[in-house]
């Protein structure tokens, strides 16, 4: 390899910037992955649950007689069974508690009432349905605003005479926290004053993250050694690790807790369910390994949501289009129990990103929080915490702004946006932009669309609509968005107390060859392919030589997983910073092999070269080999570096998106012609991997805007509780995408990675919206709610009169 | 999701399946392709003690085409849409069947199946009853044959006994234009309307047309109103505006998620507009 040119050495390690095929691919495509339902031990028993038919009921009884009778079934548990251990409730990453088994009243349909433990699934499902439960129905509110009226249901009677709630005062039997942000009396003077007010009702409907594995878990206690295995579809290992010691009572070096491979997680998997609970007391019970999986109608109706946010909004500018003032209050609907995956001092997590990509003055944000009949959840499906719902909220309001100004709203966007001088930024909200060059990127994608040829087209478009030589209408939807990801500097975020750094840890082997493992786990995102990019670049040994591993907290350093678009941004800092602490070490090795000093030695892509010398230095391969054979004056033997990363700030990655769709106005169909998807995250580790991800989350965003819902009926019951009514795309429905990026390197970050999972979520949804929006504008729309299925398009038409 | 335990036959020979079927009486379901009868037995929504799997009865199989067209019960939605000479003499049949889910469900799923649930959602009544098709049905006391706009009486109910099975579907050999018009969600899912129509012409004017729409009452609907109002016309605005409110006076949807019960009702206008569009260019 000594021949080889400094560009050849560079190409073979497949660092930074290389379009290195996943190496997660060979099992997945070929059907060999190894999910929680793969594990199978001997002796292993199957529970599930007896979930609830009513969406609120006292429970009168649980007749279990005949279920207990049937051979095969091993116990049916009940609240009452799990009371002594005091596991009948347990606590929410949010600060509130969840019935792990309903305790005499049932809140919302699908709620798990008995857990039956069986010698298979067969059995269990054949329990389950000789177990009679007699229900006392109880009003039912599925609206958040009725929740909230003085003679409301009481949901929560546990919480009877409680005032306090974990983030403040509760103002009312049915409300959980208010949560406040920014200047009020200096927003609310600014909107009084204003030339000119905007003022919409925004809501982000309920909708699911669905993955396409469900979750589950094996838990296997052993009885002897008093080990606890657990095996689970967890974003965050670790966090469950030590919530199962605080919960259990067993000292955490006695759990270890495994995410093997996973399907997919977008925020579903990082919350504690009833289900892990009830395996892991079962399996102390009985001695024997006991799994339990959900289905996909329990995954739907049961296991987290996200989003349902009504956001009232009031948007000031002046009359030439400069923005003044956002005031916003949301009506945060969150289900039965307050189960949200949110960093712990932030209820309503980072929606205070509302400002969005633009110099907003003044601003405040009020969050109320709501119990009602419905599932609990609220988790960051493919974004960061409540991030989306924040994108989303002000890119409708600057279209509606822009309505008002009778502005086209790209270039409203552009006498807004933050200019590339102001960064680091201090938004009104608190935060601080790490970098940014939102005017470069919105012109790029602007040109790259031929936006101007686009407006004469839909001009024209218009004008036959109106003539009637068509009945297509033709929408141009537009997004910039910013997000806030890479949670969190330990300062001020944490989960359950536990500060929000993460890990890397590598071991270099003799023949230079490594293993590095992080606090994180792939869900999909193809850590194993880009986390040994990152060392390759750091270290100078080939990608493919490097091993990662994650998911098992035996091995793992102490991490706090894989969510809101984190992994990189926190673990691939840490990785990046372990990797300096090698090369520090190797480069005192290669001084003593060299005979030089440590400060004579420069670093060239994969070994140390003495300045000035070319042809005297030593390979890392060389390096790594001399770190286990040779005693070193000063040095200790091996060649390995652990780092824990508490990063100083989040990232804020940026972008620009553009939507164009073509309408059919009679049957509300919509056609997505062209979707442009410009990323800006920062430096690129994998380009092909970004742009797969890109892919991924705006087919989301896609089905979350066109059609993808949770919903309900006035007495509670889930109305999409399959994939016949859920939306979940196929590739027939997803539409082309065409993507492209600019570069703008986080300067705090030690490589410059912003994180890019989600951007595309974030992003997305709000384009295509608003080109649904948009494609209506001329005929007077304002404000029309998602999803955008075929019938509330075609209602949009028919209440513009667009029916004849 | 996982159905009670059942029983499970699997006859070659249609004799065989019809004495399963009289012994075990409403315990016991024939199964074609599934799709419709697996998820409600994993919804335990139905309990079937006895599950009679016709796949292996050979005479169920094959089509023939003449005058007469002959498709077994158990041809599957892929032959249909890759048997040539049935593609070439019935259009409409491949056309419609390229509109059902996706392919793996059309190598699963058979044209029996699909007519004899009586699941008002299923594409293929209606566009049996366009094209004026008759069931053949074995049972017990021998083989008798019903038309097919005679045979659904309310969601899942139809003219077939429990102790029957349908063998064959066997309709004339159409001639003129044709169109299948369906708007849907997404890929898989049922209707939210469509429309089937089948026409002939002489001179430029309609001679005769048949219009058969899905998924707009707990039936398909064959509106014989709607073809009367396309007879003698060019399929102009007044023409396609007759056909469509006759057609409205015979359909009857419910709301549902696909939407309120006037979407349905405008979008059947569409569909059923395209199709006659569509029907005449094709004459």
């Amino acid at each position: 390899m000594n021949d080889l040119s400094h560009d050849q050495r560079v190409a073979g390690l497949k660092g930074l910037g290389s379009s290195r095929k996943r190496v997660e691919d060979a099992r997945f495509t070929q059907g060999k992955g190894n999910y929680v339902d793969d594990i199978k031990m001997p002796d292993m028993l199957f529970g599930d649950f007896v979930r609830s038919q009513y969406a609120h009921a006292r429970i009168r009884s649980v007749d279990t007689s005949k279920a207990v009778a049937l051979p095969g079934v091993i116990a049916v548990l009940q609240a009452a069974d799990l009371a002594p251990l005091g596991l009948h409730w347990m606590p929410t990453l949010a600060g509130d508690k969840q019935m792990v088994l309903a305790d005499g009243k049932v809140l919302f349909q699908g709620q798990e009432i008995a857990f039956v433990i069986a010698e298979d699934r067969y059995i269990c499902a054949d329990a389950i349905e000789l177990i009679e439960v007699e229900y006392e129905e109880l009003p039912v509110v599925v609206d958040p605003f009725k929740a909230l009226q003085p003679g409301a249901p009481v949901l929560r009677e546990d919480l009877a005479g409680q005032t306090k709630g974990a983030h403040g005062e509760r103002i009312h039997h049915n409300h959980i926290f208010r949560w406040e942000v920014g200047d009020k009396e200096g927003t609310e003077a600014v909107v009084a004053g204003a030339d000119v007010v905007a003022e919409e009702m925004v809501y982000y409907h309920r909708t699911h993250p669905c993955p396409l594995e469900t979750c589950g878990c094996v838990a296997s206690m052993d009885k002897i050694n008093g080990k606890l295995t657990l095996w689970g579809t967890f974003q965050a290992p670790h966090v469950v690790r030590t919530v199962a010691s605080l919960l259990s009572g067993i000292p955490e070096s006695s759990i270890r807790v495994v995410s093997p491979d996973i399907g997919g997680g977008f925020g579903n998997k990082v919350g504690v369910y009833p289900g892990y609970v009830c395996a892991i007391v079962a399996s102390i019970v009985t001695g024997r390994p006991v799994k339990w999986i959900e289905d996909r109608m329990d995954n739907l109706m049961a296991t987290a949501f996200a989003r349902d946010y009504w956001m009232q909004g009031k948007i000031a500018a002046t009359a030439e289009g400069k923005i003044t003032g956002l005031w916003c209050h949301v009506t945060a609907d969150h289900g039965a129990f307050d189960a949200c995956a949110d960093p712990t001092k932030f209820p309503a997590g980072f929606f205070s990103i509302c400002t969005g990509s633009y110099d907003i003055p003044v601003a405040y944000v009020g969050v109320d929080g709501v119990y009602t009949n419905k599932a609990p959840g609220g988790v960051a499906y493919r974004c960061s915490f409540r991030v989306t719902e924040a994108a989303y909220f002000i890119e409708r309001m600057i279209e509606v702004l822009a309505i008002k100004l009778g502005m086209d709203s790209a270039e409203l966007r552009r006498i807004n946006f933050i200019r590339k001088e102001q960064f680091p930024y201090q938004s009104a909200l608190g935060w601080e932009y790490d970098s940014g060059d939102y005017h470069t990127a919105w012109d790029k994608a602007l040109n790259a669309v031929g936006y101007d040829a686009l407006r004469a087209e839909q001009a024209q478009r218009v004008a036959d609509f109106k003539a009637g030589k068509t009945r297509s209408l033709m929408g141009i939807g537009l997004s910039f968005f910013t997000e806030i990801v890479g949670a969190g500097p330990v300062k001020n975020c944490d989960i359950l107390g536990m500060g929000m750094f993460d890990s890397c840890e590598i071991r270099i082997h003799p023949t230079g060859s490594a293993l590095a493992r992080l606090g994180t786990i792939s869900q999909g995102q193809g850590h194993a392919t880009t986390f040994a990019q990152i060392l390759a670049t750091e270290t100078g040994i080939p990608a493919d030589q490097i091993t990662i591993e994650e998911g098992d907290t035996d091995t793992a350093p102490y991490g706090l997983g894989t969510y809101g678009s984190r992994s990189t941004p926190v673990a691939g800092a840490a990785t990046a910073m372990a990797g300096r602490k090698i090369r520090a070490k190797a480069q005192m090795i290669a001084a003593y092999l060299l005979e030089v000093h440590d400060n004579d030695l420069e670093w060239d892509v994969d070994r140390f070269v003495v300045k000035g010398v070319p042809e005297r230095f030593k390979t890392m391969k060389e390096i790594a080999y001399a770190a286990y054979n040779q005693a070193i004056p000063g040095l200790e033997p091996g060649l390995e570096a652990v780092s824990y990363y508490d990063p100083p700030n989040m990232t804020y990655p940026f972008g620009a998106y553009i939507c164009v769709m073509d309408i059919d106005a009679d049957t509300g169909v919509a056609d997505i012609r062209s979707f442009y998807a410009l990323d800006d995250c920062g430096t690129r580790i994998n380009p092909m991997i970004i742009e797969g991800q890109v892919h991924g989350g705006a087919t989301e965003a896609f089905a979350i805007a066109m059609g993808q819902e949770i919903a309900y009926d006035e007495m509670g019951n889930c109305m999409t509780g399959t994939l016949m009514d859920f939306f979940l795309p196929t590739a027939w429905e997803t539409p082309h995408y065409t993507t492209d990026f600019t570069e703008t390197p986080s300067p705090h970050h030690p490589i410059g990675a912003k994180g890019v999972g989600e951007s595309p979520n974030v992003g997305g949804v709000p384009a295509f919206s608003n080109a649904v929006h948009d494609a209506f504008r001329p005929f007077g729309l304002t404000q029309s709610h998602m999803p955008h299925d075929h019938w509330r398009i075609w209602r949009i038409a028919n209440q513009l009169g667009l029916h004849g | 999701m996982i159905p009670n335990t059942f029983e499970y036959h699997r006859p070659k020979t249609i004799p065989d399946a019809l004495a399963v079927l009289t012994q075990h009486g409403d315990e016991a379901r024939v199964i074609a392709g599934g799709h419709s009868l697996i998820p409600v037995m994993k919804q335990r929504l139905t309990d079937i003690a006895h599950l009679v799997d016709l796949q292996d009865i050979a005479d169920l199989r094959g089509i023939s085409v003449g005058d007469t067209i002959r498709i077994g019960a158990m041809t599957t939605q892929h032959a249909l849409i890759t048997h040539a000479g049935l593609s070439a003499a019935v259009p409409l049949l491949a056309e419609a069947a390229l509109q059902i889910a996706d392919p793996q469900v059309r190598y699963l799923g058979t044209i029996g199946g699909n007519v004899a649930n009586g699941d008002p959602g299923n594409d293929m009544p209606g566009l049996m009853m366009c094209l004026d098709a008759a069931f053949v049905l074995s049972g017990p006391t021998g083989t008798r044959t019903i038309a097919a706009r005679d045979f659904y009486f309310g969601a899942y109910s139809t003219e077939r006994a429990e102790d029957e099975i349908l063998v064959a579907i066997e309709m004339p050999r159409p001639s003129g234009g044709y169109a299948y018009e369906k708007q849907k969600r997404k890929i898989g899912d049922y209707a939210t309307a469509a429309a089937a129509v089948q026409m002939t012409a002489v001179a430029g004017r309609v001679a005769t047309a048949s219009v058969a729409m899905t998924n707009l009452s707990d039936v398909p609907v064959w509106s014989a109103a709607a073809g009367a109002a396309l007879v003698g016309t060019d399929c102009g605005p007044v023409a396609v505006n007759a056909a469509v409110a006759a057609m409205l006076e015979d359909i009857n949807p419910g709301a549902d998620n696909r939407g309120p019960v006037e979407f349905k009702r405008h979008v059947a206008g569409v569909v059923l507009g395209r199709a006659i569009a569509r029907a005449f260019s094709r004459l």
